[in-house]
């Protein structure tokens, strides 16, 4: 999130699309709930479902499931037409009168460079035009032909009120009052928060979505200013720091890029790296993009991180394709190239796409090493629990691991919410039997392999036998310890604000980092977290001046203890808020005061021009991304991997046309004919994912699995209320109750009826609900261009009355 | 910050100071340990209560456990309640249906308890040691990292590990997902992710 949970009572609009929070984050959506009840606010909801959300919306418009970008570009079109967007904020604000380079061009539903074998862009020409000076050109009128401002104009033209009903299947009248209520909060006294979740990411084009929403955002001016932002409702409990910390194929901890092996020097690295202003005395944190590396290096390898060896670089490993995702790991895997995986906490047999395709992945592996405190059906996946599992166990040869953890109860620690807060928890209860924590068993793997490959070598031992590990206890660091890792210490004395700071001290924040090897720091957006002073994330003082909804000394916010990301921008440019009543920070003639903490530099003043930005090379929002998207520099219309109908909007270019998509997955997918029906996959408020099914209460609740159709599909397929149906795909099948409901309706898209298949995603074959099958049965296998997340948000399927599941109680 | 106060202990505290005072004012100072024997205690009066968030979503609500044990030497905790913190800026008390039955799942009938092990082909598990099992991950991952790590693809050195994959869980703790990134990354390796695509 941009902003924070309790910041959505300040909003005036609120529209949640991609999203459903009030069935998955209900606390969160009491919020909204408070902006309805205290600040007259609307809420909109757009979904192919009527949901919880939904039920108290102002207003309710459907759409059909992969059609976001078609819907959310018709209303930047109609912002454009209608004169509805916050002028000065655009103006000073946004890259809209940038002068993009000649040669960059959008053609039949392709930008310039696609290269169709490798299903990949060369990105060369999206760029600025760059001046003799070295800087992007501007035209502050905004009317030169290849500004992005009349290119954004041209890009979304097509997208009519017409053109969007016939895409999405939205009424053009209930489309036409969304685009009204949304354009109130071009006043710079109103604003609009934008509540989603997985119902956007979960798409080959998931993070396009997110930006069509983000450019109506920007030309509102409701991005950094209380009860506006883009407000990406995590999922997990620590998803976001789990981001955060880099977690993945291709980073390092605080958004830094593990290099690719075209990077063989430090010095190759840190060029591509280098902060390069595109206006003139534009700053940026990651002009420090150094400091935060070395620090990095420093707190992973310490001494033996030197300038001669380049930071220890060679430690890290290099990259020789973009990412080794979980969907690459399973796809490698399932050719016999992986030899095991080591699982936290995690259930893939149940979360990625096609479950045949996991099983025969999961039997090809050598090892498969489970913790969690439940059992999962990834470490029982070759058990066979007859239609629900039917493997054959005897002829799986692979070793299993299940190791029991502790759970949050049971440990201490810090989770990050969705509001970037990092809140401390403390222990209540002994882990039953012989559980440990993923920190003692990870410790006690590790400890293991660094004895082995110091006495008997091995390949490159190095980065194992060197990692530092300065813990009282080595097989049981405890969260303290990590914790005062992450924030940073210094390793020599340090010159920081004019005073020094002997070595051996923890970091104030970020901002005292060194690329001299004088500091350690593990993540530096959490440095903060755990000062000299003490355990910042463990504050319980829930005080909230001014009412603003911050409460700036609970636990503790990155970067920084900021609350509101971008904040800056909620005054003008002359440093006045846009809205006295949504007071954020203001200028004050020396220096930026108020309720939050600045994103800005705390003296630089506004006559100084440096853009409210300052994480963007250009100090401003971007309309067009540069190439900085792997699939485009604006959002365009492409339909799902499998979908009901044609690209109107494109009818060469079918589905997104840089999603990865490997051979045998292209293979698998499924045509209409064969699969008429949309299905979608979503959560119930009585549960969290798989884990609930373990716990009595939410199993009563939510005993069974079942699928949500439209009264007119249950007439057609002859399907009665609460009998047993069948639904299957190209890649396999499931079985469950249906529910036969007015929640669901078809969809009239360009004259002809989608039907809507919903297929919530609670059961397994282990636990107290009664066994069923998750969607991941039947999804195919297509991840984003940008982020490799999975389409479980519309794919083709079809339905049929059945009998029941052989163990069926009645 | 570990300092724990009870909400409730306070308030039996202040009741018995009252009773105290106003029965022996009033004479009836000997009937005082009956009066306070008969009235049925609070159960939650003798528990602990410490500060958690709910691990379910990203919300984060702040939730209160009330266990059992005062954490002396041989005394196991357990926690018998759980409640929304009324004190939290976002949830202010409040629970969702699955954070108010968090309970049942710290105590569900399937949580792992031994560390397991099944062996190639086997149709059962065999509860393990600890030590058996750390032993053999251990031997099993640098068996594969020996024979697969990739020191240099031509000239280049790149020094990676891509035939065991790693996956990081989304409700653990900064603390937990720190430690598993400096290992699993001084390993090299590279086949890993977490939840954040699902």
């Amino acid at each position: 999130m941009t902003n924070l949970w309790m910041d959505i009572k300040h909003a005036d609009v609120i529209t949640v699309m991609g999203g459903n929070a009030a069935e998955a984050h209900p606390c969160g959506f009491k919020w909204v709930v408070e902006a309805k009840a205290h600040n007259n606010a609307k809420l909109i909801v757009v979904d192919p479902r009527f949901t919880r959300t939904a039920s108290v919306a102002d207003l309710y418009c459907p759409i059909r499931p992969g059609t976001d970008i078609a819907f959310l570009s018709g209303v930047a079109k109609y912002l454009l037409d209608n004169d509805r967007i916050q002028h000065r904020y655009v103006a000073a604000y946004t890259n809209a009168g940038y002068v993009v380079k000649e040669g960059y061009d959008f053609q039949d539903g392709l930008f310039t460079g696609y290269d169709p074998d490798k299903r990949d862009y060369d990105k060369t020409t999206w760029d600025y035009e760059i001046g003799p000076d070295g800087y992007a050109v501007v035209d502050e009128t905004m009317q030169h032909p290849r500004c992005v401002m009349q290119l954004l104009k041209t890009h979304v033209a097509q997208y009519t009120p017409e053109m969007v009903e016939r895409i999405c299947g939205s009424p053009r009248d209930k489309f036409l009052k969304v685009c009204e209520i949304i354009a109130t909060t071009s006043s710079p006294e109103r604003t609009m928060a934008s509540l989603y979740a997985l119902g956007w990411t979960h798409h080959s084009k998931g993070s396009q979505n997110i930006r069509s929403m983000t450019i109506v955002q920007t030309l509102l001016g409701n991005i950094g200013m209380l009860g506006g932002g883009m407000q990406a409702l995590r999922g997990h409990s620590n998803i976001q720091g789990l981001t955060d910390l880099g977690l993945m194929s291709n980073l390092i901890p605080g958004y830094l890029n593990l290099p690719i092996e075209k990077e063989p020097t430090y010095a190759d690295y840190a060029a591509k790296r280098t902060f390069k202003p595109l206006r003139p005395g534009q700053v940026s944190y990651w002009q420090n993009y150094g400091k935060f590396f070395v620090s990095f290096q420093k707190a992973m390898w310490g001494a033996k991180a030197t300038r001669e060896n380049d930071w220890a670089y060679d430690y890290l490993p290099k990259l020789d394709v973009p990412t080794y995702d979980v969907i690459r790991g399973f796809e490698l895997a399932k050719q016999g190239r992986m030899s095991g995986y080591v699982i936290q906490g995690f259930n893939p047999l149940l979360s990625f796409p096609n479950r045949a395709k996991m099983t025969e992945a999961f039997s090809k592996m050598k090892f498969v090493v489970v913790m969690d405190p439940l059992q999962t059906e990834t470490a029982r996946f070759w058990q066979n629990h007859g239609e629900y599992n039917d493997v054959d166990t005897k002829s799986i040869q692979t070793e299993v691991f299940e190791l029991p953890t502790t759970l949050f109860a049971e440990e201490e620690g810090s989770l990050s919410n969705s509001s970037r807060w990092l809140q401390w928890h403390w222990q209540a209860q002994e882990p039953p039997g012989e559980c440990r924590s993923d920190i003692e068993i990870m410790s006690g793997i590790f400890l293991r392999m660094k004895e082995a490959y110091r006495k008997d070598g091995g390949a490159f031992p190095d980065p194992i036998v060197n990692l530092t590990w300065n813990y009282a206890i080595a097989e049981s660091p405890t969260p303290h310890e990590l914790a005062r890792e992450l924030n940073g210490y210094t390793l020599a004395p340090i010159e920081a604000a004019g005073t020094q700071l002997p070595a051996g001290k923890q970091l104030d924040g970020f901002a005292q980092l060194k690329d001299d090897g004088s500091t350690a720091c593990g993540c530096w957006i959490y440095s903060g977290c755990y000062t000299e002073r003490g355990n910042t994330m463990a504050r319980r003082d829930n005080t909230d001046p001014g009412d603003r909804g911050i409460a700036p000394n609970w636990a503790f916010a990155w970067p920084a203890n900021r609350r509101v990301l971008y904040n800056r921008a909620s005054c003008d440019p002359e440093g006045k808020p846009w809205s006295e009543k949504k007071k954020l920070i203001e200028w004050n003639g020396k220096q930026w005061v108020g309720f939050d903490v600045p994103d800005y530099g705390v003296t630089t003043a506004p006559e100084q021009g440096v853009g409210p930005f300052i994480l963007n090379q250009e100090g401003v929002a971007r309309l067009w991304t540069r190439s900085l998207m792997r699939d485009g520099p604006f959002p365009a219309h492409y339909e799902p991997f499998e979908s009901p109908m044609a690209n109107l909007a494109f009818p060469k270019v079918k589905g997104a046309p840089a999603a990865r998509i490997f051979k045998d997955d292209l293979a698998d997918l499924g045509t209409s004919q064969e699969f008429p029906h949309v299905a979608t996959s979503y959560r119930l408020t009585e549960h969290f994912h798989g884990w609930t099914k373990h716990a009595k209460i939410n199993a009563i609740l939510q005993p069974e699995a079942f699928v949500e159709i439209s009264e007119e599909l249950a007439r057609e397929k002859g399907i009665a209320k609460g009998s047993w149906v069948r639904v299957w795909s190209k890649r396999g099948s499931l079985k469950a109750k249906a529910v036969v409901t007015k929640r669901v309706k078809p969809l009239i898209c360009d004259g002809k009826p989608v039907h809507v298949v919903g297929i919530p995603q609670h059961w397994g074959f282990i636990g107290h609900t009664r066994k069923g099958w998750h969607p991941n049965s039947l999804t195919p296998v297509v991840g984003d261009a940008n982020t490799e997340t999975p389409e479980f948000k519309a794919w083709l399927v079809n339905i049929e009355p059945t009998t029941p599941p052989s163990d069926a109680v009645a | 910050m570990t300092v724990q106060v009870s909400r409730r202990g306070l308030l039996k505290g202040l009741g018995a100071g009252l009773a105290g005072g106003t029965l022996g004012a009033l004479g009836f100072g000997g009937l005082e340990p009956a009066l306070a024997a008969a009235v049925r205690p609070f159960k939650l009066a003798q528990m602990r209560e410490t500060r958690n968030t709910c691990p379910y979503c990203s919300v984060a609500c702040g939730v209160i456990l009330y266990s059992l044990g005062d954490k002396s030497k041989n005394a196991r905790s357990a926690v018998m309640h759980v409640e929304g913190d009324p004190d939290h800026p976002i949830n202010r008390g409040t629970l969702c249906p699955k954070g108010a039955s968090l309970l049942d799942f710290v105590r569900s009938e399937t949580r792992t308890k031994y560390p397991q092990y099944r062996a190639p082909g086997a149709t059962e598990f065999k509860r393990v040691s600890w030590d058996f099992a750390l032993d053999r991950i251990a031997t099993l991952l640098k068996e594969d990292r020996d024979r697969n790590f990739v020191a240099k693809n031509g000239d280049l050195t790149v020094n990676r590990w891509t035939t065991t994959g790693f996956l990081g869980a989304s409700a653990t703790t900064n603390e937990t997902a720190w430690l598993t990134y400096k290992t699993v990354r001084s390993m090299g390796a590279l086949v890993f992710d977490n939840q954040a695509r699902v």
